[in-house]
Formats: C-alpha cells, sequence, structure tokens
C-alpha cells in the first residue's frame, strides 16, 4: 500500500497523481484556520528539504464543509491527518469526522514537551480513542530518545497503528549573508537524509509493539520502500520525491514489485519485517 | 501537466545569463509567464523558470546562475538531459490592446516568448549593469535602462504593462499603474499546489503562487 505523507500532495490541484496512490492523507486539519509561517517557506539542503508551512489548513468547518466533500467526490481513499495544541483539541476533530465516509484519521502528534514525550502520546491517543471509532495511526516524531517507549504510548492508548516519521528540526543558513534561509529560521528536515533515521524508528516500533507501521522518510524508489516494508512496516508513504516528481507512485510501485521480485519474495509484503528474523511480536492491545 | 525527459540543445552565453536550450519533446510550450520545473542534475529539487523561447523543434531557458541548482542547470552540455515538467500556472493575459513590457534583471526572462506572441510591442528593461544589459537583445523594441535609472522612471502612460522583475519593483509599477499584469517569483518545491512553499500574500490571505499565479492582476 502505497500513501502521501501528509502535506505532501494537493488531491484538489493534482487529481491525476492522488489516483495513482492506494490512499490519500490530507495536510493536517487543525481546529481552527491557520495561514501557515511567512515565506520563506522552504529551502533545499545536501542531503534533504527543510520546510516550514506551519500547518497553513482552513480548520475543521471549513474542511468539513468544503474540503472534504470535494476529496470524496474524487473516487480516492482519504486518511485525515489531525493536529491541535492540547490533547482536547485532537479529540475534539476526531469527534467531528467520526460520522464521515474517512477510511482513518492519523493524529499529526508533535511532541512539544520532549522531557516526556509517551505521556504527550498517550493523553492524545487516548482522548482521540474515545472520542471515535474510526482506524487511529499515530504520527511520531523520531525526536525523542527511545521512539519505542513513544509507539508503545501510543499502542496501549488505543492506536491501531503508527506512522514513522515526522520531519525532524534542521537550520540551513544562506551562503552569503548567513542568516537562516527560512522566515521563521528553522524548519523540518524530510527527503533522502531522514531515511536512516525512519528505518531505526520503523524497525523499533515494529520490535515494541507490532501494530501495522506506515513508513515515511525519504523513499525515492521502490527499493527503499522494500527496506522499510523489511523493518517492519505494512504500507509506506511518498513524501518529497512526491515534488521532483508527481509521477513517482507508479514508477516506485513498479519498482517495488520488481526489487521483491528479484529477492525471492512473492509479493512485496512477503518480505514484511523480514530484518528482524524469528517469529513476530504479539501486538499490544489497549489496557482496559 | 507532463514530464519528460528532455535533451540538451545547447547553453549560449547572454552577458552573465546562460540560455539553455533544450529539444522540445511533446512538451506544449502553455502560455507566456507560464512555468516549468526543470530536474537540475544531482540536486534533489527541481527549479521553476519561465520559458523564453519555443520554437518548433526547441524550448528555451533564460537562467541566472546564482546557486547549485541554477549552477547545474546552465552547465548541461550537448548529450545531457534532464527532467522538464510543465506547463504550470497562469500566463500572461494576451487580449490587450497596448501592450508594454517592463522588466527587471532575470525578470525579462519571459519576454522573448510573450513578445513574439503579443507581435513585439515596445519594451522597457531595467538591469543593474551594462553587462547585464546585453539580454536586452533577446526582446525586440526594448529601451534600456541601467541602474541608478529605473524602469518606473521610463513608465509611459496609456498601457496595459505586462511586468515581470523583483519583487520592489513590481510594487513600484503597481503603484504607477494598479492594472498591471505582475508575473511575481518564489521559491518552490513542485510546482503543481502539493508543497504550499509557494505562499504568497494576495489581498490579505496567504495564497500558492503555483496555483494561483505566477501572473497575477493585482498587487500581491
Amino acid at each position: 500500500m502505497i500513501l502521501n505523507a501528509s502535506g505532501c500532495l494537493d488531491a484538489l490541484t493534482a487529481p491525476e497523481v492522488a489516483h495513482t496512490l492506494d490512499v490519500f492523507v490530507t495536510k493536517t486539519v487543525t481546529p481552527l484556520p491557520r495561514e501557515g509561517n511567512q515565506p520563506v517557506r522552504i529551502a533545499e539542503t545536501d542531503f534533504g528539504m527543510l520546510n516550514s508551512i506551519g500547518l497553513a489548513n482552513p480548520g475543521i468547518d471549513r474542511f468539513v464543509a468544503d474540503t472534504l466533500p470535494r476529496l470524496l467526490d474524487l473516487g480516492v481513499s482519504v486518511w485525515v491527518s489531525v493536529g491541535g495544541f492540547a490533547a482536547h483539541e485532537y479529540a475534539e476533530i476526531c469527534a467531528r469526522l467520526d460520522h464521515e465516509p474517512i477510511a482513518a484519521i492519523e493524529l499529526n502528534v508533535s511532541c512539544p514537551n520532549v522531557s516526556s514525550p509517551e505521556e504527550e502520546v498517550e493523553q492524545i491517543v487516548a482522548a482521540a480513542r474515545a472520542a471515535t471509532t474510526k482506524t487511529l495511526y499515530a504520527k511520531l516524531s523520531p525526536s525523542v530518545p527511545d521512539v519505542g517507549a513513544a509507539a508503545v504510548a501510543a499502542a496501549r492508548a488505543g492506536a491501531d497503528g503508527l506512522t514513522l516519521v515526522n520531519t525532524i528540526r534542521g537550520l540551513a543558513l544562506d551562503e552569503l549573508t548567513l542568516e537562516p534561509k527560512l522566515g521563521p529560521g528553522v524548519g523540518g528536515l524530510s527527503g533522502p537524509a531522514l531515511r536512516p533515521i525512519a528505518l531505526a524508528a520503523v524497525f523499533a516500533a515494529y520490535r515494541a509493539t507490532g501494530l501495522p507501521i506506515v513508513g515515511v522518510g525519504g523513499v525515492e524508489t521502490g527499493a527503499h520502500g522494500l527496506e522499510l516494508i523489511a523493518a517492519g512496516a505494512s504500507a509506506f508513504a511518498l513524501g518529497t520525491v512526491l515534488f521532483a516528481d508527481p509521477e513517482a507512485p507508479v514508477r516506485v510501485r513498479e519498482e517495488l514489485e520488481r526489487e521483491a521480485s528479484a529477492r525471492g519474495f512473492a509479493t512485496p509484503l512477503a518480505a514484511y519485517a523480514a530484518a528482524h528474523g524469528g517469529p513476530p511480536p504479539t501486538p499490544l492491545r489497549r489496557v482496559a | 501537466m507532463r514530464r519528460e525527459l528532455l535533451d540538451v540543445v545547447r547553453v549560449d552565453e547572454v552577458g552573465p545569463y546562460r540560455l539553455l536550450r533544450l529539444k522540445r519533446g511533446r512538451l506544449e510550450s502553455g502560455a507566456p509567464g507560464q512555468f516549468f520545473m526543470l530536474s537540475p542534475p544531482g540536486r534533489l529539487l527541481p527549479r521553476p523558470m519561465s520559458l523564453s523561447l519555443a520554437t518548433r523543434t526547441e524550448l528555451g531557458f533564460l537562467i541566472d546562475p546564482v546557486g547549485p541548482g541554477t549552477k547545474a542547470l546552465t552547465t548541461l552540455v550537448r548529450g545531457e538531459r534532464l527532467h522538464v515538467l510543465g506547463p504550470l500556472g497562469n500566463g500572461f493575459r494576451l487580449d490587450v490592446a497596448r501592450p508594454l513590457l517592463v522588466g527587471g534583471g532575470i525578470g525579462l526572462a519571459p519576454f522573448p516568448y510573450l513578445s513574439e506572441r503579443l507581435g513585439r510591442p515596445p519594451a522597457v528593461l531595467g538591469f543593474r549593469s551594462q553587462e547585464h544589459a546585453e539580454a536586452a537583445a533577446l526582446v525586440p523594441n526594448a529601451e534600456v535602462v541601467v541602474e541608478p535609472r529605473l524602469v518606473t522612471e521610463a513608465l509611459r502612460p496609456g498601457h496595459d504593462v505586462l511586468a515581470c522583475g523583483p519583487e520592489p519593483m513590481l510594487r513600484a509599477v503597481a503603484e504607477l499603474d494598479p492594472g498591471a499584469q505582475l508575473a511575481w517569483e518564489a521559491p518552490m518545491a513542485c510546482g503543481y499546489g502539493a508543497c504550499y512553499g509557494c505562499a504568497v500574500e494576495i489581498g490579505g490571505e496567504l495564497k500558492r503562487l503555483c496555483v494561483e499565479g505566477p501572473v497575477l492582476e493585482r498587487a500581491a
């Protein structure tokens, strides 16, 4: 299953690209409309790109009234990425989406409180879980001391799956002025630089939880996707590569089949967790 | 929106700028002011470039080699290939009675193609040096203005202005002629509405320049 990473595709302006994916994941929706950050919002780095878009979105009211119906009209399977600044904000949006015909909700858990990321994750996921019966994926940051522990916290709070990883903080300076290239200064690093970080996070979260995982981070080819599957992902998403190549989903899917077959796997998913060897972990379930 | 691997024909020197000439393949040339995303070899992201020249067999892009991406594009040689996506965005409206092209620096990039489509109308082109002003040879009927003189000092009333250049120039032009069509520029990663990197403030709202522009009828 190939998805887009949240914020890396607008299905309404490029429906032909969305139709080449198995699932379209929306930009993160927050309770209130957000204009996003002042320009400059993107910069290329040596091994990736930085963005500081600032969660620009129309807010949940306009999203449900205007954006979502048009997305559903496209006939694609929709996951809605949900964000907020407190657990109750996530819950509020999940409750609003509970009766909409969407396939899943992805919680954009950013963990601003890095001193106790597990607690933060648990509170947000538990609040969302209480507000909806939809399939819930928790998208976690790799910038925590123990991704496995954050994954366990999400699983115990009722997440059905995990999305790994979000971007990591980076800074790029103008070569001449030595001032930050991005308007807000720092931004989120994505692209090839994120690939080994995503692999390590998927590997750790699979081992710790056994939950379904969407691997995200620097996938540019089918071989990269197969590696994420081997590390424990049951699906993967394309992010930065979509900016350079809107035809990437079709190409990556073909490469994935070829790469799996060349290694003796009947299907790409036959390589699931191949990097771990031995029997799979017992999936964690919510503590009642 | 179409993406193709195009062959490099050659790169011409135009003062400090470079004209990258590519075999056209099956790409449409689009409306003047529309742009293409050119993928420089060895770089992660493509670069937005407006089309300068379109012939039956070639597409030409005038590029200022200022960063790693534009330098990689302008050091390509015959036989090399690169991915090109386009045409993208909204170009200039061509139903104008008395067109006047107003450009600043590399902002003249879309004008050779625009001038041809409009029947070689008059143009006013501003440059920071005589060397940069060599590029004016690409635009017919152009009056050249070199700093410290500014293009706004050479504007004549009674024309339909189509402008492209640095932001301060566009704002000054819009002040003198609120009806001018202005082609804006912003860093963008994708060119087709996916990245939200090229947001500019238009009428109090942030909008994506690649989708709403790059040519706008009102000051951004």
